[in-house]
This record gives structure tokens, C-alpha cells and sequence, in this order.
């Protein structure tokens, strides 16, 4: 597919015509195919999934489970059994939070997650131990905006990761300061693929292998929701544990989160919520659950959201990961470039400055012009960005800054953003100067 | 409109008020961790009136002017009359539309003089 005329499959560039949006690390446009696809299910077969024996639950039923394929497939899961569907990444995180955490760590353990972190595979883990007495440890970025887990500074040429095309922060390979932070004791590692902030991507391959030397029973968790949209990812080849992500990053909608899991630990873990659906047998002294994927997924789910997930991720495919991520390096460059050019000495960009080892994601401070002025003079002219502490307080405070500006890009951005992106800062400097 | 003003970019660049005062009767300080805009207000009431005023700290340009004209006319006024200073006086005294995002930003100093009262 050409992303030429790509923005006419959205439409709400058709309800905007200027529009610049610059804001997908917070939600993604939606594709018509995929709005569609919802409504088809509201107007077509809007039964409950799993119990009705008549025929539009039986489609239903079908479409629901053939998402749970087709996302098995799109990260390389063992088995669609591997897939649970929750509300969102935070979700995901909490259940395992809550199912995991809770199975497996007791006092005097010990979880480690980083300082770049979502408050979301944060607060979770930070809770977890302030309230079964285990240890919080967490891995700090240095300057440049990688995880500080190296003792050398090594000048090593970045490392494809995976089989993709991606190349993380291979310049973190040495990884020898892991060994500080975890121990034998450490029974989760809970850490970003890719920062909603920095842009960093973390060399997720690498660092779990050298996690899982140091300690073979360490869970590794990733939050893989500034990734999954991004860039091939593929579960198995990582290595890890656990995966979670959402599918309003990644072209579909709300209300919709996935969490992978390696089966035999899914069925290990406790359910989460309690209710319809997820319970096999029930008496008045005790309840048999059903096997995963179902034990987590008590009450009617977001099926409607569920099945257009699966629409959002044959766009995907058509498109294909290795052109979205190409196109988002490109734009990124681009971005970078002009920004540092137009604003020298002005501009401060926070994170990697190897566009290899950055996501699509643009974040700066600008002279001391606040943060909410700059969004609002740039949404005058219908420039849509994020400023705030973007759920990352934790690294803002380790970096001593309130408040930062973030634009991030997807496929449907183009240069000619960024240009009117640089022109709206322009008009900032003007006003507030 | 643009909520940029003249009246809003005069009192952001050329701030009144804006300092710590040598011996304040009462001082406070408020702050919004959702953008990290912190305001301290200093004051120094004789009797029921408030003589004195000075504001510090980071903030936007709306929440800085907001300080700036909101300390300007508190200046002589009575305990009772600063108490009855609300949401729509701040917006009148703006002169302009706000958000909901952005009205955080201008109650903000409103929110410091309060709790001084």
C-alpha cells in the first residue's frame, strides 16, 4: 500500500480538513474500515458472545475468536489461547499486577521496573510492594535518554533486534550494570519497550536474555503499547513473559487491551475479576474456573471493539510494519532536523538522537515558553500535540523539568506536518516572546 | 478568539505584584502537578484589609497574568469582599473564554489568595 493517499482512508480529515495531528502516542486515528467494522457488528449481529445457540451470536462468537487468532498471529503467540482481551494496557498491567504480583512475590522480594515508565507499569508494581513489604527497585536513564545499564561506554554499532528491521539501543549491549539491580530475588522485571516520552527503544531481546542469566525464574513484563503500532514485534523471538498492549494506538478502538502470557503461567495465576463467563462450575462452597484466556475475561467484553481490532490489524498488515516503521524514521529525521535547525539553542529534545533507536516520537522543551501556552497558540491554527508530563512523572522529575511538548507521528502524518508544526512554534515565539 | 490577548501578553511579560514580600503576615503556596505551575502569594493585612500583595513562582502565561490583574485588584480591599471573588470574576476579570483545561490555570492564584483569607 501507498502512503500517499492514506489520509482519505481516514475520515476524519474529512471532518478536519486542516488537521494536524501530532498526538498518536496518545490515541491513533481510526481507518474507515475499522469504524465500519464496529457498526457492522452493532447493526448486523449485536448478540452476546459465547452462549446464545442462535445464529447471530454464533457470529458473534466467531468474529470474537477469530480476532483472538488473528492477534495470536500478528505477535507470533504459541496459541490464541495465549491471548486475553482486558479494557487497555493499563488494564493489563494491573490484572497481572494483581494475579501475578500476588501470586508470586512476598516479603523480601524484589521488583524492578524503570524510571521512563507509564504511570501504568509504575504505580502498579510501587503499590504491590508498599503493600506486601517486597523491595521497589528501579532503573534510572542516563543523558542521552537510555537505560543506564551499562558500565562501559561502548561504542558497539546498533544490533538488529528480532527479525524485524528494528534496531533497538544496542549501545546498552554490555548491559552490565543489570547486575546491580537484579538479584535472585527479583521476581519481576517490569519495563517499557518503547518510552511514551524519550522515544527510547529499549533492547528488549537483550535485556531480558541477560535478566533470565542472571535470574532463570524472573518474569519479564513488557509494556509494549508505544511498540506494537510501530514495529514488528514478535513474542516468542523476545524472549519475555508477558506483553501488553492497546488497540487504540494501533488504528482500532477504545476500550480494547491485550495481554499475552505464556499459557502454562497464565493458568497459573489467579483470576482477576470474578463473574459470567469466566467460571466453570459454581456451588455454594466453592467455584471451578475456566482455563485462560477465559478466567480473565469475566462480564460481557468490548465485543464490537474486539472484532474491529481485527480489521485495524489487517490494515496494518496491508500496509506492513517494515513500511510504518520506515516512514516513521523518515518523518522522525526530518522532524528532529528542523526543529534543532529552526530553533537552535532554543529547543532542548529530550532522548536518543539515533533515530534507529527511536520510536516516532518527538518530545523538547522550548526556550521557557510553558508547555500548555505552546499547545494552546499551535491548536489555533488546528495543531494538535501533547504537553504535560505525558503519565511520566517519575522520569520528569529525575530530569528536573515540569512539563514537556510532545509530537509524535504515524503513518497518516507527512512532512508537511512537521513544516506547519515548526511554522505554529514560529508563531509562539512570536506572541510570547 | 485567541485567548492571547493584549490585556493576558501585557501582565504574562510585565507581571505586577511579582516578588516575595520582607515580612508578610500570612504566605501560602499552591501548585497544579498535572503541568507543575507552582504560585506562592505573600500578604500583610492591616485589620480586615489587605495592604499588601506580592505573587512568585512558574507558571503559564494565563495563570501569570491571571496573578498579576487578580493582586492588582486586591490591593484595599476587605477580607470579606476578597471572599467573595469566584470562578466568574476571574473569568471577567480576564476578559476571555477558557477551557476547561485552561481554567485550572487561571483559578490557580484565586485558589493561593484563599487560603490566605
Amino acid at each position: 500500500m501507498n502512503l500517499k493517499n492514506i489520509r482519505k482512508d481516514f475520515p476524519i480529515f474529512r471532518h478536519h480538513n486542516a488537521l494536524v495531528y501530532l498526538d498518536s502516542t496518545a490515541t491513533s486515528l481510526k481507518p474507515q474500515s475499522v469504524i465500519e467494522k464496529e457498526v457492522e457488528y452493532y447493526e448486523q449481529y449485536s448478540a452476546n458472545v459465547f452462549r446464545g445457540i442462535y445464529k447471530i451470536s454464533e457470529r458473534a462468537t466467531s468474529e470474537y475468536k477469530k480476532t483472538r487468532e488473528i492477534v495470536a498471529q500478528f505477535i507470533n503467540a504459541n496459541k490464541p489461547e495465549e491471548i486475553v482481551f482486558t479494557r487497555s494496557t493499563t488494564e493489563s498491567l494491573n490484572l497481572l499486577a494483581y494475579s501475578l504480583g500476588r501470586k508470586i512475590v512476598n516479603e523480601g522480594d524484589e521488583i524492578v521496573s524503570t524510571i521512563m515508565e507509564h504511570h501504568s507499569n509504575f504505580v502498579p508494581w510501587q503499590q504491590l510492594a508498599i503493600e506486601n513489604g517486597s523491595t521497589f527497585k528501579v532503573i534510572n536513564v542516563n543523558n542521552d535518554g537510555y537505560l543506564d545499564l551499562d558500565n562501559l561506554k561502548s561504542q558497539m554499532p546498533a544490533s538488529p533486534a528480532g527479525r524485524s528491521n528494528i534496531k533497538s539501543a544496542a549501545k546498552n549491549s554490555n548491559l552490565e550494570k543489570l547486575k546491580q539491580v537484579i538479584t535472585r530475588k527479583t521476581k519481576i522485571l517490569a519495563l517499557t519497550y518503547v518510552s511514551n516520552v524519550l522515544g527510547t527503544i529499549n533492547p528488549m531481546k537483550e535485556i531480558a536474555a541477560a535478566a533470565k542469566k542472571i535470574n532463570p525464574n524472573i518474569m519479564v513484563i513488557v509494556d509494549a503499547a508505544q511498540a506494537l503500532p510501530h514495529m514488528k514485534v514478535d513474542v516468542r523471538d523476545l524472549g519475555v513473559d508477558f506483553v501488553a498492549f492497546s488497540s487504540h494506538k494501533m488504528l482500532g478502538p477504545t476500550g480494547v487491551g491485550v495481554l499475552w502470557g505464556k499459557y502454562n503461567l497464565l493458568q497459573e495465576m489467579f483470576p482477576f475479576n470474578y463473574g459470567g463467563e469466566m467460571i466453570q462450575e459454581v456451588y455454594v462452597d466453592r467455584t471451578v474456573f475456566k482455563e485462560p484466556p477465559l478466567k480473565f475475561e469475566a462480564g460481557t467484553p468490548h465485543i464490537a471493539g474486539v472484532i474491529a481490532l481485527k480489521e485495524a490489524i489487517h490494515y496494518l498488515r496491508s500496509i506492513g510494519l517494515d513500511v510504518v516503521r520506515r516512514h516513521e524514521m523518515e518523518i522522525t529525521q526530518y522532524a528532529i532536523n528542523l526543529l534543532l535547525s529552526e530553533f537552535k539553542g532554543q529547543l532542548r529534545i529530550l532522548g536518543p538522537r539515533d533515530v534507529d533507536h527511536r520510536g516516532g516520537i518527538v518530545t523538547f522543551t522550548f526556550a521557557n515558553y510553558h508547555p500548555h501556552d505552546v499547545a494552546q497558540i499551535l491548536d489555533e491554527d488546528n495543531i494538535c500535540i501533547r504537553v504535560g508530563h505525558h503519565c511520566a512523572m517519575p522520569l520528569h522529575e529525575s530530569l528536573r523539568i515540569n512539563a514537556t511538548v510532545r509530537a509524535s507521528f504515524y503513518i497518516y502524518n507527512t512532512k508537511d506536518d512537521v513544516e506547519k508544526l515548526v511554522e505554529g512554534l514560529k508563531k509562539v515565539q512570536k506572541i510570547l516572546r | 478568539m485567541s485567548i492571547y490577548q493584549e490585556i493576558i501578553l501585557e501582565h504574562y511579560k510585565n507581571p505586577r505584584n511579582f516578588g516575595t514580600l520582607k515580612s508578610p503576615s500570612k504566605k501560602t503556596s499552591v501548585s497544579n502537578p498535572s503541568c507543575g505551575d507552582k504560585i506562592g502569594m505573600d500578604v500583610v493585612f492591616t485589620g480586615k484589609k489587605l495592604m499588601e500583595i506580592k505573587f512568585s513562582g512558574q507558571g503559564c502565561a494565563i495563570s501569570r497574568a491571571a496573578a498579576s490583574l487578580l493582586t492588582e485588584y486586591c490591593k484595599g480591599k476587605t477580607n470579606e469582599e476578597l471572599q467573595k471573588l469566584d470562578k466568574e470574576f476571574m473569568i471577567k476579570l480576564l476578559g476571555i473564554e477558557l477551557g476547561p483545561n485552561r481554567i485550572k490555570c487561571a483559578l490557580l492564584p484565586l485558589e493561593a489568595l484563599h487560603k490566605l483569607l
